[in-house]
């Protein structure tokens, strides 16, 4: 039997039932779709989070205060309370060859009332013009910090949400606001930013270190550091380096902060959004299984039905073989067939969700292989037993079903 | 030329063990025309089974063309009857929804043969049967009873086999339309020389053939000269 003459004879035999058929095909069309939809949510997620974790500033690694205890990660450190990163850290780090910029900061929540009434509650951040390098920000209007303002001097720089917050529609360059009772002139505004999961980085107002923490907060410590550097490959290099002369510094055996880096951020959330993508496809997965059986449930049927046409079949010379591989391509030839539908279909509900602003979904060839090879694999698995159960029929027997 | 030696063949996967044939001997040559006979539960149909090589004897030796077939296995009796074996069945066994010519051709596709020569080959049998031109391309469901047992008949011609098989081929249809198809096989075996071997119940189904084989209770009891053989004559359904 050629490939011709077996696709001819599955064409003929899928289309002697066509409602059949394709109600069959449906379940592999479902089954497919929604796990190239759910992948494609998955991914999108992940390339989201991906993307504003690199807009934060690449090549950065950020020292917190307190030490991170194994096998409890970044999230529940208890490091809030630790005091032990100091301005004087922010020079060792500075001497660190490889470092181009450092940026120290102390953030704190705060209640801002503006010149026009208005008030809000915002995070706060103490730091340095350097900030504004590391963290790739960029300014609507009038300037950052600048190096000659860190002497306690109540300056503001506004982020797009507070700004809009605080000020409305009037323009808040040089109007004045008011930080726990203390007044700040408004001497920049940023450029919206968007939000990056899980801090509206907009939604903030900067002002310079020493204000911060003399004036505002009352405190000589601060709540993080951010290092970048200035080649990527060095990163490894430089956080061990760092960590050793601060241990150094602090005097202390072991570290009392954290240094982590944007890799490690990523790694984790990673992690989380490919088990996310996991379970969606999990849960996805499970309508393919039952679409499978539909397969086999309907080449049972078709095998019962057609027992004299195996008989037949089987007295005119088809071998076993002959009989399996033809009962096999019919299952497959529907898999296959529901695989490419529901390929399109899936496209097409991911374009939709990313149309409607849900989520930026992205399909990835890998997952439109894998849903191929996965209805493939469907159409092998589910059509073995039938197509065995048809291949070993004793034609004599098949001749006389009634 | 086919050769049965002490053919016995006893069903074990009953209650009790059943000896559907004993010791059945006798030898066909090639353009014989010979009908088995004998009442339902004589052992003809095993016998069919036998002499179609669906099914091995428990002892003895069957030879077709000097080869034994006895004791191949299943994919080896599937070639027997794929090269050497053309079925005619009761219920035609026709594939439905498909057209005369790809029903005659079906044999070949299981014997690679070539698209172009199986069309050729499909298209002579089926005139060597007796089929009206008109009919190739028309559905088998939409053919009469003698039309589709003619096409069963060209479908057992199509791969030139050393032997027809037809088994009760009048049972479904009337004694006027019987008759046609009996005609049909002598005419094969008269002008073709094909060997045919009929398998019957019926005494005036069986007086067709030139030689007679009885079959009862699984022995062979008689064989002999079809004593008034029955021809029929050419009629206008005859070509």
């Amino acid at each position: 039997m050629t490939t011709k003459d077996i696709l001819e004879e599955t064409y003929t035999a899928l289309s002697a039932n066509k409602v059949r058929s394709v109600l069959t095909v449906l379940g592999i069309v479902i089954g497919i779709s929604s796990v190239i939809a759910m992948v494609s949510i998955g991914q999108g997620a992940q390339n989201a989070i991906q993307t504003s974790i690199e807009g934060l500033g690449s090549n950065l690694l950020t020292i917190y205060p307190g030490a991170v205890q194994p096998g409890r990660g970044i999230v529940s450190s208890g490091r809030g309370a630790a005091q032990s990163l100091k301005n004087e850290d922010v020079d060792v780090l500075k001497s660190i060859e490889g470092v181009s910029v450092v940026a120290p900061e102390l953030d704190r929540r705060f209640q801002i009332v503006s010149s026009t009434g208005n008030n809000t509650n915002s995070t706060v951040i103490g730091t340095l013009p350097e900030y504004a390098v590391v963290r790739n920000l960029n300014l609507a209007e009038g300037s950052f910090i600048t190096p000659g303002q860190n002497n306690f001097n109540k300056v503001a720089i506004l982020g797009q949400t507070a700004a809009t917050d605080l000020f409305g529609d009037t323009d808040p360059m040089g109007k004045t606001v008011k930080i726990n009772n203390v007044i700040f002139r408004v001497v920049g505004v940023l450029q919206a930013k968007g939000g990056s999961g899980f801090a509206n980085l907009d939604d903030m107002i900067f002002v310079p270190l020493s204000t911060m923490q003399k004036v505002l907060a009352g405190v000589d410590y601060l709540s993080s550091v951010a290092v970048s550097v200035a080649d990527k490959d060095q990163m490894a290099t430089i956080k061990d380096e760092a960590t050793n002369l601060l241990i150094t510094k602090h005097r202390v055996s072991e570290a009392d902060f954290s240094i982590i880096s944007q890799a490690d951020i990523l790694g984790t959330l990673n992690q989380v959004t490919g088990a996310f993508t996991m379970f969606l496809a999990a849960v996805a997965s499970i309508s393919l299984i039952v679409g499978g059986i539909g397969i086999m449930n309907m080449m049972l049927t078709t095998v019962t039905e057609r027992t004299r046409e195996i008989g037949l079949r089987k007295a005119i010379g088809a071998k076993r073989k002959d009989i399996n591989t033809q009962f096999l391509i019919e299952a497959v030839m529907l898999t296959f067939i529901g695989g490419v539908i529901g390929v399109i279909l899936g496209w097409a509900v991911s374009f939709t969700i990313t149309k409607l602003g849900i989520v930026e979904t992205s399909i990835s060839l890998s997952s439109v292989l894998l849903a191929f090879g996965v209805s493939a694999a469907i159409g092998i698995i589910f059509g073995y037993y039938p197509a065995r159960r048809a291949a070993g029929l004793n034609p004599i027997e098949a001749l006389r079903y009634e | 030329m086919i050769e049965v030696k002490n053919v016995g063949k006893i069903y074990t996967n009953g209650p009790a063990p059943f000896e559907a044939l004993k010791d059945v001997n006798f030898k066909i040559d090639n353009g014989e025309f010979v009908a088995i006979m004998g009442p339902s539960g004589s052992g003809k149909s095993t016998l069919m089974h036998i002499l179609g090589a669906l099914d091995t004897p428990t002892s003895g030796e069957y030879f077709l063309d000097n080869k034994d077939v006895s004791k191949l296995s299943d994919d080896e009796l599937a070639d027997i009857r794929r090269d050497k074996i053309g079925f005619v069945f009761q219920s035609f066994n026709l594939l439905p929804r498909t057209t005369v010519l790809r029903n005659v051709m079906l044999p070949l596709v299981y014997a690679d043969v070539s698209k172009h020569e199986r069309e050729k080959r499909a298209e002579e049998s089926l005139i060597a049967a007796g089929l009206e031109e008109e009919h190739f391309s028309h559905l088998s469901n939409q053919l009469s009873g003698g039309q589709i047992q003619r096409v069963a008949i060209a479908r057992a011609l199509v791969n030139n086999p050393t032997l027809i098989l037809a088994d009760e081929p009048t049972g479904n249809l009337d004694t006027k339309t019987g008759e046609i198809v009996l005609g049909t096989f002598q005419k094969l075996n008269r002008d073709f020389g094909r060997t045919i071997i009929l398998i019957t119940h019926e005494h005036e189904v069986a007086e067709h053939a030139d030689r007679i084989i009885f079959i009862r209770d699984g022995r062979l009891v008689e064989d002999s000269k079809s004593h008034q053989k029955r021809v029929i004559h050419h009629t206008k359904h005859d070509h």
